[in-house]
């Protein structure tokens, strides 16, 4: 936490976190710091608790079709004979969650929506995550007025609050569908993984093993890709899955606001929660809470591990 | 740590006092919500303030210059036409004129206004104040003005100099009557004499407030005082206020009202656009009635003994069928098949609102001219494959474009109503690509000026009981919107009914053409009539309900 | 000095009118413009051929371009398209509702984050601090718009504890003076409207101050434990009574610059967080106003203005921080 200075401006204080993460990954002997976390992730209750959520997610979002008792799009008869606009059928033979609001089987939407989910959020991350280290590792590694433009446009996406920026991304968007949603929200992490890369090089450039490596001739390009890239990764890796809680997030409130994806067939918890769970609130509010519970479960996982990764990097914590 | 137990009984106070001031701003609230529903409700039949929450801001209080439902509600108080509605029908009745007729030819109209009527700036309802509404419509000056009449162009064709203009002059034959002569009949009239659009205004105020002034501002327009701040009509209520910070307008009984007097003191339109927010209002007791409530919502409402006022309904979906870029659909089999894919009763059951009702045709049984004997188009996937079979159309891919960010009376649920139709349509083996635009973001650009859709949902509330209103606005010329330049016959079948001035002749000839549209036609298929509704507090009384959406408040009146 | 001043402020317009012709030109490359906005479902292709003349629509885009960089420069952004009224109006009047509303969940994040942050911290490891560790977790994970609903639900319909939505009651007819409406209440001796915008306050403000609340104790909880383990704090302790005061001085001041600086990164997402609010509440502030003009018609005047309003904030506000690190800390150099 940086102890200098009065009241800083939004960008400042993202930007120093982001600096933080860096300069710890960046000290030498990053093998045995990455080990030393490692043993310290793996007796941290909270980490366990964030891996076996997002181990379970994985699972059932990679396993759909094999847990899912139905298809997630077809409307079935037992269902829709029942269905009408005030009464949504509960849990019946064949369909343990009951029926959306269209007579499709709601459990099969909920596990194949960890699909879905999973695809935007890691797509979203992704995304922010390769344009951001490319941007950030060209700022870094040429230096110059090219770093400078970079981290001076970096800068204002920074100041933003990362809804608003999706949420402007969309209004100027012709119209809104699943990567719409995904563009806005990747756009939005571009600045951190740049912010981050950039200060990893600039870090890595003055220490010992770059500086022998340019004495022994070694091409800068090789320098970047096969050193210096390399030793960022941790840094990256627990940015990411802090973005990742972020991503679905406001994914969802962007469904909520009537931007989201507008195809409402896609299985999506953000999209159901947002859209169907609001609307139909009163008449079942399962369609709400299962949703929202699921975003929140994962959210959380991603959180706890990312900030227990973030701990156990912490040089200080070798004492 | 050792914080000492100074610093920690500072942190205890703070806390408790911060604990305790919610407290109280809380049971300072519930005093304070018990004393703003108390005064309402504890009044007697007459007086009292009635808070309708509708939907949407109104554009201006100039009836000429709008054409939506959210602007109309508050002008229809504040104003009158010549002709009205009985309320809850969509029968005409006398409004500022006692009576009216035509002559034989349909072109000249003469209405015999009531007598000692006066507009709220206090100058007389009279032949000449009619004739001068009249005359600054067609004599509007200036795009910005005219390309905001559109109720007016729809009606009356075109402004002074135009060749498609109806409307010919105006005479005050004596004070109390008003000669309207048009340049040639319209099926339209006497019903779109109703319309709000054509409310009859204050000639001296609108010369005072300089209502014909409307500017280019950028992107949109600017009024004058007049429509903004100083409508002037004859109605149950003045003019009190748009209080914008909070959405509320506020309108005044009118004390001097020609009519049956507003039984409320007070009638303040509370604008809350989102319909959850509404009903929440409602059960809050902060507003006694609400517009426009959630399909899912009202049997609860009626459950928890709120009246739920259903209107008759007098709307139409329809699945809309552009013939220019699919050839295929021009083959009047492969139509016929989608209607016959179409599981309507389904859709009207698990997705309708209370009272819907699959549509066999495109205007509702009301309004003469309804076909009782047409050809029905009952669900069968079979039916559907074989015609498509017959066509040579089997694996037809089509592109099926449909509204997002909407939500009309007709139909509620844009998306939900798409994916069950769609759905319906793969079925009987039309696979379908559905595309989703906004509905001021490109659905109306591309649906109804470039025409890139195969298939779209869309539909109407009717204006007045005139099939014209319905069939003759979808179907009486060539429109891109069903890419259907080929079918002239229907074209002219149509007009000739249109123009037919014998209303049992207009009738049968409807009728007939009602039947070729099923039969013959079929440029869409019509889905469902959906009836909105209103909902309003237990205490609420004498609210009728419009088909036409149109009710008035002066009947209202809120009992203990 | 003042050159640089000056360098910024030219720097400023550059930028400004470089953002405001972007927007422009990408705004009207979108399909359905102003016109479909504009139109009913009764248009005729007539209308809407009147319309685009009458907005201008048919003249080059260069023209059209020159006709908006004019009205821009003289403050002119035309009126919105939703509404009617002109921008600024629309603009100014949402303004306060989104300030009150960020104000009182400030009040609430920082007046019930410090205090508990502290008392976990105190008490780590035991009972209040884990839990309190599980509640913010939970905080800043789950979805406020969703939990706004949740309290809509609980607290406003079956018991009538708070109003569900909107600024004030309905038909009370408060004097408006700021648009502050608790403020304004206490200018024009209408106590009773202050206090019943306050209870309209409260809901909203504490749906507001999740997220900010909860990364506050969170933050307050490690500075203070950070600065309890530094070794001049134990030295400090060790010295006993008489230096103890001095230290818990010493601590509370040092653990609370992280916290302030939070603070800071927190009133930015503060807004984020005002546009899912504001639409589960109908308050009518900015949040609103964006949503309004997203959503459904897409109000291009407002949004023009809007983008613009943030541009301008963001740059003086970053003006004003460097420079006054130049003033606070003359070895800082305002480059």
């Amino acid at each position: 936490m940086s102890r200098t200075g009065g009241i800083s401006t939004l960008a400042d204080h993202k930007r120093r976190r982001i600096d933080e993460l860096t300069a710890r990954t960046a000290e030498a002997g990053g093998v045995s710091l990455i080990r030393d976390a490692g043993r310290r992730l793996l007796r941290d209750p909270t980490a366990i608790v964030g891996g076996v959520i997002i181990l379970l997610f994985l699972i059932i979002a990679i396993f759909a079709p094999l847990v899912a008792p139905h298809d997630p799009v077809q409307r079935f008869p037992e269902l829709t004979q029942h269905l009408t606009v005030d009464s949504i059928p509960g849990a019946t033979a064949g369909h343990p969650l009951g029926s959306d609001p269209l007579g499709r089987d709601f459990a099969s939407r909920m596990i194949y929506g960890a699909r879905q989910t999973l695809f935007v959020g890691v797509l979203a991350t992704l995304i922010g995550l390769l344009l951001g280290v490319l941007l950030g590792a060209i700022a870094g590694a040429v230096g110059g007025w090219v770093d400078v433009l970079i981290m001076r446009i970096t800068d204002v996406m920074l100041a933003l609050p990362s809804l608003l920026l999706a949420i402007t991304l969309v209004a100027l968007a012709s119209r809104s569908t699943q990567w719409t949603v995904i563009i806005a929200v990747a756009v939005v992490n571009v600045p951190i993984f740049a912010r981050l890369l950039r200060g990893s090089m600039l870090a890595q450039r003055e220490s010992d093993h770059v500086l022998a490596a340019r004495a022994l001739g070694v091409k800068r390009r090789d320098i970047v890709l096969r050193h210096m890239l390399p030793n960022s990764l941790t840094a990256v890796i627990v940015q990411a899955t802090l973005t990742f809680a972020v991503a679905i997030l406001d994914a969802a409130a962007l469904s909520f606001l009537g931007l989201g994806d507008p195809d409402i067939n896609r299985a999506e918890w953000g999209l159901m929660l947002g859209v169907d769970g609001v609307r139909y609130f009163e008449v079942r509010p399962e369609l709400a809470y299962f949703p929202a519970l699921a975003i929140i479960a994962v959210a959380l996982g991603f959180t706890l591990l990312g900030e227990s990764m973030r701990e156990a990097l912490d040089p200080k914590n070798r004492r | 740590m050792r914080a000492s137990g100074m610093q920690a009984r500072r942190l205890r106070t703070v806390i408790a006092a911060g604990v305790i001031a919610a407290l109280t701003i809380g049971a300072a609230g519930c005093a304070e919500s018990d004393r703003d529903s108390g005064g309402d409700e504890g009044k007697a039949a007459t007086g009292g303030t009635f808070i309708f929450a509708g939907a949407g801001d109104p554009k201006n209080f100039d009836p000429i210059f709008n054409d939506d439902g959210e602007s109309f509600r508050p002008i229809r108080q504040m104003y009158d036409t010549l002709v009205t509605h009985k309320p809850g029908t969509a029968e005409l009745e006398g409004g500022l004129a006692e009576s009216w007729s035509n002559d034989p030819t349909g072109k000249i109209w003469t209405f015999k206004l009531r007598q000692g009527v006066k507009f709220h700036d206090g100058s007389a309802l009279d032949a000449a104040a009619v004739c001068a509404n009249f005359d600054r419509w067609y004599n509007m000056k200036g795009e910005a003005a005219q390309s905001q009449m559109i109720y007016y162009t729809d009606i009356f064709g075109g402004f002074a100099g135009s060749p498609d203009a109806v409307y010919d002059n105006c005479k005050a034959q004596d004070p109390a009557t008003a000669v309207v002569t048009m340049k040639k009949y319209k099926g339209a009239f006497p019903g779109a004499f109703t319309l709000t659009a054509f409310s009859i205004a204050s000639p001296t105020a609108m010369k005072q407030y300089d209502s014909d002034k409307v500017t280019q501002n950028g992107d949109s327009f600017a009024y004058s005082t007049f429509a903004t701040e100083h409508p002037t009509g004859t109605g149950a209520f003045t003019y009190g206020g748009w209080n914008k910070a909070t959405g509320e307008i506020t309108l005044n009984k009118n004390p001097d009202y020609w009519g049956n007097k507003a039984k409320v003191d007070k009638l303040i339109i509370k604008i809350i656009k989102d319909e959850n927010t509404r009903k929440q209002e409602l059960r809050a007791g902060t507003v006694q009635a609400i517009d426009f409530p959630a399909p899912a919502d009202r049997k609860a409402l009626a459950d928890e003994g709120y009246q739920v006022l259903n209107r008759p309904a007098f709307n139409i979906l329809y699945l809309g069928i552009n013939q220019k870029n699919n050839p295929k659909l021009k083959d009047l089999r492969v139509r016929q098949a989608i209607a016959y894919a179409l599981n309507r009763a389904q859709l009207v059951q698990t997705k309708g609102p209370g009272g819907a009702a699959v549509a066999d045709e495109f205007l509702p049984n009301t309004v003469a001219g309804y076909a009782p004997d047409v050809q029905k188009y009952e669900y069968s996937v079979d039916k559907a494959k074989q015609l498509l079979a017959e066509a040579g159309a089997t694996g037809l891919t089509l592109n099926f474009y449909y509204p997002t960010e909407v939500s009309r009376p007709y139909m509620p649920n844009p998306q939900e109503i798409f994916t069950v139709l769609a759905n319906d349509l793969q079925a009987a083996g039309i696979k379908v690509n559905g595309v989703p635009r906004p509905w001021n973001g490109g659905f109306k650009d591309d649906v109804q000026q470039f025409g890139k859709q195969d298939l779209h949902i869309l539909g109407w509330t009717g204006d007045y009981n005139d099939p014209g209103n319905f069939v003759g606005t979808f179907f009486g010329r060539a429109k891109v919107e069903f890419g259907d330049a080929s079918m002239t016959d229907m074209f002219t079948a149509i007009g000739k009914a249109d123009a037919t001035v014998d209303p049992a002749a207009k009738k049968a000839a409807f009728e007939q053409v009602n039947r070729d549209l099923a039969t013959k036609w079929l440029p869409a298929v019509p889905i469902w009539h959906a009836p909105p509704a209103l909902v309003t507090t237990k205490n609420v009384q004498g609210l009728v309900p419009s088909p036409l959406t149109a009710e008035e408040f002066n009947t209202v009146s809120l009992t203990k | 000095m003042v050159r640089v001043i000056l360098r910024r402020l030219i720097q400023l317009v550059v930028t400004l009118i470089a953002l405001m012709t972007l927007v422009f030109f990408w705004l009207r490359s979108l399909p359905g413009g102003p016109v479909d906005a504009l139109l009913g479902e009764r248009a005729t292709p007539q209308t809407r051929e009147l319309l685009t003349r009458a907005l201008g629509y048919d003249q080059p885009i260069w023209v059209q371009y020159g006709r908006f960089l004019k009205n821009v420069v003289t403050g002119n952004f035309g009126n919105s398209i939703r509404t009617g009224e002109p921008v600024m109006e629309v603009i100014s009047r949402s303004f306060p509702a989104t300030i009150e509303l960020a104000v009182a969940a400030i009040i609430i994040a920082i007046g019930l984050g410090i205090p508990l942050g502290y008392l976990a911290a105190r008490h780590r490891g035991r009972l209040l601090d884990n839990a309190t560790i599980i509640v913010t977790l939970i905080g800043i994970s789950i979805p406020i718009f969703f939990l706004g609903y949740l309290l809509k639900d609980w607290l406003t319909q079956d018991i009538h504890f708070f109003p569900p939505s909107g600024r004030i009651s309905t038909g009370l007819g408060n004097t408006d003076v700021t648009g502050f409406f608790v403020l304004d209440g206490l200018l024009t001796r209408e106590l009773d409207a202050s206090a019943d915008a306050l209870w309209h306050l409260v809901l909203p403000a504490f749906t507001l101050a999740t997220i900010p609340l909860a990364i506050i104790i969170r933050i307050t909880r490690a500075s203070v434990l950070d600065v309890l383990d530094e070794d001049y704090v134990r030295t400090a302790d060790a010295k006993g009574l008489r230096d103890a005061t001095i230290r818990k001085r010493h601590v509370l001041r040092n653990a609370l610059l992280p916290v302030v600086t939070t603070i800071g990164l927190q009133t930015g997402a503060l807004l984020a967080g005002a546009v899912l609010t504001e639409k589960v509440y109908n308050w009518g502030g900015l949040g609103t106003l964006i949503t309004d003009s997203i959503s459904g018609s897409r109000d291009y005047p407002v949004l023009q203005a809007l983008i613009l309003l943030a541009a301008v904030v963001f740059i003086v506000v970053n003006l004003l921080v460097d420079l006054s690190y130049a003033v606070i800390d003359p070895r800082v150099r305002v480059q």
